[in-house]
């Protein structure tokens, strides 16, 4: 990249905008923090809560350190099975956000798929998918993904739930949350189909597929990554509920929502450090996500400049 | 209006048909039925009979219609995982649901719309500024995070309120009722409080919203020119105008309640319908899950249609769906 890429970056409007809001440095630091969290958890972790031969039950039900009885080598104290509240979280988070990543993928594999073939065809095929999208939509996200998750529980047998959970989930929230990524890139999709470089490449006779595909996705795809910001916050939370619900990650491999599960059981005995830290990094995580897309929205929305 | 309410109608039983068959899809192919029915070693003859008897040997379609016309008088079948009929089942934990569900909604209704009155009207006192960053982080908070700081603060470290079940509930006929003991009036606090405050905080938003923006049209300027008081500005033209676009959004949250009553039914061990189901897409107990998707979504497909027709018969200019387009709205 030369000198004058990034300089033509850095006074780009977008970079302008980021530059001068308070809201987006803020929760862009936050994000930065918490992915290099879960990108280097091995590394930052002080023990690795999942090898059960580095667990010593003494340590169990240690508060934080700075609580009488705390330890500083459990700085978030420590759970009934003496696992390192810290340590969990940092592997619960990097849990969290692969199954959020690639949930998001997913759906927007899925719906911007959906959203050119009905924008791009037409007719029938157009009218089904978008009624299709129309009952999806109508229904609470938390429901269709609990039906998902059931139907997928109800086919797999009983020793593999554990094994394919993340799986599941992926798939679950994935299918509950492509309808946004269809709808829009349907509507684009139906503006570029009528100018002169689609009819030019259907001159040169280039096939449906192949229009749809190389031609108008690149010119369809800028609202998609509003689109997936927002996404990845809904997709995050609907992960951490599946998993509260204790129908999403198993104990053997939490994610935050897991844990905090975990932390819940344990409530009355006064342990409430176990599920009010993962609860916090939940909250901060989906909290800097829309933030972080609300600004986004309206950065990239020229109505509003 | 007539063609309006006769499309609206005919949409909806359509969106009913999709859901049934995705539920007879359900138990047509997730676990062979025969399977739980013949003995371990029965013949290939005995399972043919059997096939014979449930009529699984008639064609698909056949089988779905047969499927609607038992699902239409509420005949599920029974649950794999306890062997009792899923309609009593239902029957069972519906009343806990739908009293925990009509107290949320009422809570919300009750706090949210006068919270969203009182921050249009006075916007940039100190209280409303309070009011709004309260609201953004009550919308941020994933509700089961909610319901269990009430029960950190109220249950364990003040002792004041139940964590758990509905106290004690007395039966009047098939319906069993929490309203009328101290207990169960005192177990259904924190579970409402944990249910209402999402979309308290939507109507308040949404109500504010709104009220501004009627606030700043030219008729209530007119009504401020006519020199009547700000009482009869606010509350009789600008409310009005106001909680049209309310009620419908109010309507559609009806139904999102309903769904999130899963979560607040797990946290609170609240016997309702939401915690049978994630027992059964826990254990896979098609049955449950079939009756319940189905029942869940004819409540929801009722009041979405209500509230259509409620809105078409409210606000005329969206009855101009049937001539011309559509003028004005929100």
């Amino acid at each position: 990249m030369s000198t004058s890429t990034l300089s033509r970056v850095w006074d780009s409007d977008l970079a302008w905008s980021f530059r001068h809001s308070k809201t987006a440095l803020i929760s862009s630091v936050l994000l930065v923090v918490l992915f290099g969290a879960a990108i280097f958890a091995p590394q930052l972790a002080t023990q690795n809560p999942f090898n059960i031969a580095e667990l010593e039950l003494w340590n169990s039900e240690l508060p934080p350190f700075w609580v009488e009885g705390g330890s500083r080598d459990f700085l978030l104290g420590t759970d009934v099975q003496a696992r390192d509240v810290y340590s969990s979280i940092l592997y619960g988070l990097r849990l969290s956000l692969i199954v959020g990543f690639a949930s998001v993928i997913l759906a927007a594999v899925i719906g911007i798929s959906l959203g050119l073939l009905g924008g791009f065809v037409g007719g029938t095929v157009d009218a089904v998918i978008m009624r299709f999208a129309d009952v999806l939509l109508s229904f609470p996200a938390i429901l269709v993904a609990l039906l998902v998750n059931g139907i997928a529980r109800g086919i797999l047998p009983p020793s593999q739930h554990q094994d394919a959970a993340i799986y599941v989930l992926i798939l679950a929230i994935g299918l509950t949350n492509w309808v946004q990524y269809a709808r829009t890139v349907r509507g684009s999709t139906m503006v570029e189909r009528g100018k002169e470089y689609v009819q030019a490449a259907r001159i040169n006779g280039i096939s449906g597929p192949g229009i749809m595909f190389s031609h108008i996705m690149p010119n369809v795809m800028g609202p998609v990554l509003v689109i997936a910001t927002i996404n990845l916050g809904m997709a995050v939370l609907t992960e951490a509920t599946l998993s509260f619900l204790g129908v999403g990650m198993p104990a053997t491999q939490p994610s935050l929502g897991t844990l905090i599960r975990i932390g819940n059981e344990y409530l009355f005995s006064g342990i409430w450090w176990v599920v009010i830290f993962p609860s916090i990094v939940l909250v901060v995580l989906v909290l800097s996500v829309n933030l972080l897309g609300d600004w986004l929205r309206d950065a990239l929305n020229p109505k509003l400049r | 209006m007539l063609g309006f309410l006769i499309r609206r109608i005919i949409q909806s039983v359509i969106v009913m048909l999709a859901v049934a068959l995705i539920a007879f899809m359900m138990f047509r192919f997730m676990g062979d039925p025969v399977n739980s029915m013949v003995p371990e070693h029965a013949t290939e003859q005995e399972r043919a009979e059997v096939r014979e008897r449930l009529g699984l040997d008639q064609p698909l379609f056949v089988q779905y219609g047969r499927f609607i016309a038992r699902a239409a008088t509420g005949d599920f079948g029974l649950s794999w995982r306890n062997a009792r009929p899923v309609s009593t089942l239902l029957a069972e934990r519906f009343p806990a649901t739908a009293e925990l569900v009509l107290v949320a909604a009422v809570l919300s209704l009750v706090v949210g719309i006068p919270l969203g009155i009182y921050t249009a009207l006075r916007p940039h006192s100190f209280n409303a500024q309070t009011l709004q960053f309260l609201s953004l982080v009550g919308i941020s908070l994933p509700t089961f995070v909610t319901g269990i700081l009430l029960i950190l603060v109220f249950s364990v470290w003040l002792g004041w309120l139940p964590s758990f079940g509905r106290g004690e509930v007395i039966d009047i006929g098939w319906w069993s009722t929490g309203f009328l003991t101290a207990s169960g009036l005192k177990a259904l606090i924190l579970p409402s409080i944990m249910l209402c405050l999402f979309q308290l905080t939507l109507l308040m938003r949404l109500v504010r919203a709104e009220m501004m923006e009627v606030l700043r049209t030219d008729y209530i300027k007119f009504a401020k020119a006519r020199g009547l008081s700000d009482r009869a500005i606010n509350f009789r033209h600008a409310l009005r105008n106001t909680l049209i676009p309310v009620i419908t959004i109010f309507g559609l949250q009806l139904g999102g309640l309903i769904a999130f009553a899963i979560i607040t039914e797990t946290v609170f061990q609240w016997p309702g319908m939401g915690a049978l189901f994630i027992q059964a897409v826990n254990f896979g107990d098609v049955p449950v899950m079939a009756a319940y998707l189905v029942l869940v979504s004819f409540i929801f497909v009722v009041i979405n249609t209500s509230v259509d027709l409620l809105y078409a018969s409210i606000d005329p200019r969206l009855r101009v769906d049937d001539a011309g387009p559509a003028g004005g709205g929100h």
